[in-house]
């Protein structure tokens, strides 16, 4: 039993900033289940069952029902969806408003530790999101088979890849964070609408598919449904996770660059 | 604590131009100076929070530069604004915090409780910390700041904006911890925090030390032994009249102060003359006589 204050060990200290970030998410989890859980399978039930009842399974759904088709890609959307809204506010307010951040940094953890258990958490509270959802999915027999669970991995690394940039720029905002609203209205949301969540990009004028290939949404939206129809191909998959892991790699050095700006001065 | 040339830039603007300071194990040492005086900028580098841009800087034996954490680990730190999670229950606030120091659940849990009773917040423990009044959210944050059992606590502007008795709650909180031989390093504006609490202390201004010395040694360098007041109807004081009573006068819009090493005998000096104030009164010097002539009277911000 640790009875003397000592510095943790990286990987630890990481970690219970989790532990903290845990506690709070223990007392606070009801709203956020709105939107992160029931508002996919809200989207489910209307765009897959409802709206899919009108188009007929053919090649540009890869011969399947409309809501099978729809389910791997929700899973992406949905995640990176909840991953904008818990990069952009909490990280604000735990420098500005609330003012955690400076606490914890008083202590023996760092501010890179900080960015790793901030991230770590995301992706956690993420992934209880996404295991939520996929079980809904599967007794509304929205899902094709195991695939799926490779294709919750994607999704989980889709939504960090943006996630990790958004938590770096949300670290340089002093003001009450109206600059968010321009992220969700003008990046989130048309990339939920056009990088291929719910028809083929293929579908697109062609000039504006180069803009959906940067978007991590379609990168990952590409990957879970492969993982999940059982269709993955070794190349595009490699390069569709470089990219990914490339942009998860160059948000995260950000973060750490950010926080430590804005928490050593 | 020890401090040489120590100095904190921001761009063009320097915030700490080069201090010296050597603060003793046990001992209690106070900060004194107006807003911007690099009061704060200095306790951010004591913290190990802030780089210092210049100069040298031990602390608990260490350089903050190369054992930040290691020196955090056995600090306790007061902010000068509260960074409690306000919606987390008082109880749990010092169990994460006392996570952050490695120290196993079963252990914060217990020191958890300790504090709270020596914060008087026992009967407030699972209540959330959002609705508590400002002096019970400070005592949390000095409870919060004991988790980790430091050997120095720095406290920036401990009371500001508390009603009387929470101050001296807090005053006689941090006397015990200081019986119990934590160090303590306080920012203040308050003279008369810096009276009760402080053996030693500086007076900064402008990024630099201007005095040195305990309380009592200040007084006696910068000021004299008493201060008498005599107050006049405006327009009507006549400063060459007293000039030669005391060693010092400084003329206020409403009054004349008179520093004197025996404020009676200079007032029946005055009456002997003819001089007739509304009012008239005769006091220790204190630190604020002190702080005002080494600071002057002009506002800052």
């Amino acid at each position: 039993m640790a009875i003397t204050a000592h510095v943790p060990s990286p990987p630890r200290a990481a970690w219970l900033v989790v532990e903290g970030l845990w506690t709070w998410y223990r007392r606070n989890w009801r709203s956020s289940v709105v939107s992160s859980v029931l508002q996919p399978v809200l989207y489910l039930v209307a765009l897959g069952f409802g709206f899919g009842s009108q188009v007929r399974a053919g090649a540009a759904t890869e011969g399947l029902p409309y809501v099978q088709y729809l389910a791997p890609a929700l899973l992406v959307a949905s995640a990176t969806q909840t991953a904008a809204f818990e990069s952009t506010y909490p990280v604000l307010s735990a420098f500005k408003w609330q003012r955690t951040y400076l606490g914890v940094t008083a202590t023996p953890i760092t501010s890179g530790q900080l960015v790793a258990g901030q991230l770590t958490w995301i992706v956690l509270r993420l992934g209880f999101s996404a295991v939520a959802f996929l079980l809904v999915a599967a007794l509304l027999g929205a899902l094709t088979g195991p695939g799926v669970l490779l294709s919750l991995v994607f999704a989980l690394l889709t939504a960090m890849a943006f996630a990790a940039p958004v938590v770096a720029y949300a670290a340089t905002i002093d003001s009450e964070g109206q600059q968010f609203n321009v992220v969700f209205r003008f990046i989130v949301m048309p990339m939920t609408m056009f990088a291929g969540t719910f028809f083929p990009v293929e579908q697109l004028p062609a000039w504006v598919r180069p803009l959906v290939w940067l978007t991590p949404l379609w990168h990952g939206t590409e990957l879970s449904r492969a993982a999940a129809f059982g269709s993955m191909e070794l190349l595009p998959t490699l390069g569709h996770l470089a990219y990914l892991v490339a942009l998860l790699g160059v948000g995260a050095h950000l973060a750490r660059r950010t926080f430590l700006r804005r928490l050593a001065v | 604590m020890h401090a040489r040339d120590l100095a904190k830039r921001f761009g063009d603007f320097e915030a700490v131009k080069g201090i010296d300071l050597d603060v003793r194990p046990g001992e209690a040492f106070g900060f004194l100076g107006p807003n911007g005086a690099g009061k704060s900028s200095t306790m951010r580098m004591v913290a190990c929070v802030s780089p210092r841009t210049g100069g040298e800087l031990t602390v608990l034996g260490m350089d903050p530069l190369a054992q930040g954490p290691r020196i955090r680990a056995r600090l306790g730190v007061v902010p000068q604004q509260d960074n409690l999670d306000s919606e987390l229950t008082v109880r749990e606030n010092l169990h994460v915090y006392g996570r952050y120091f490695g120290l196993s659940r079963a252990h914060v849990r217990a020191k958890a409780v300790e504090l709270l009773e020596f914060a008087q917040l026992s009967d407030r423990a699972d209540d959330q910390v959002e609705p508590l009044s400002g002096g019970m959210k400070r005592r949390l944050t000095i409870a919060r700041s004991l988790i980790n059992e430091p050997e120095l606590l720095l406290l920036d502007e401990p009371t500001t904006g508390l009603d009387p008795q929470a101050r001296h709650l807090l005053w006689d909180r941090l006397f015990r911890l200081k019986q119990q031989g934590v160090t303590l390093i306080v920012t203040t504006h308050y003279m008369d925090e810096a009276e009760q609490l402080c053996d030693r202390l500086v007076v900064m201004d402008a990024g630099r030390i201007v005095a040195e010395g305990s309380p009592a040694e200040l007084i006696a360098q910068y000021s004299t032994r008493e201060v008498l007041e005599l107050r006049f109807a405006p327009g009507t004081q006549d400063v060459a009249a007293v000039a030669d009573l005391a060693s010092r006068v400084e003329e206020l819009p409403d009054r004349l102060l008179l520093y004197t090493a025996d404020g009676e005998a200079a007032l029946a000096a005055a009456h002997a003359r003819g001089i007739t104030p509304l009012s008239s009164l005769v006091r220790r010097s204190t630190l604020e006589d002190v702080f005002l002539r080494l600071t002057g009277r002009t506002l800052v911000d």
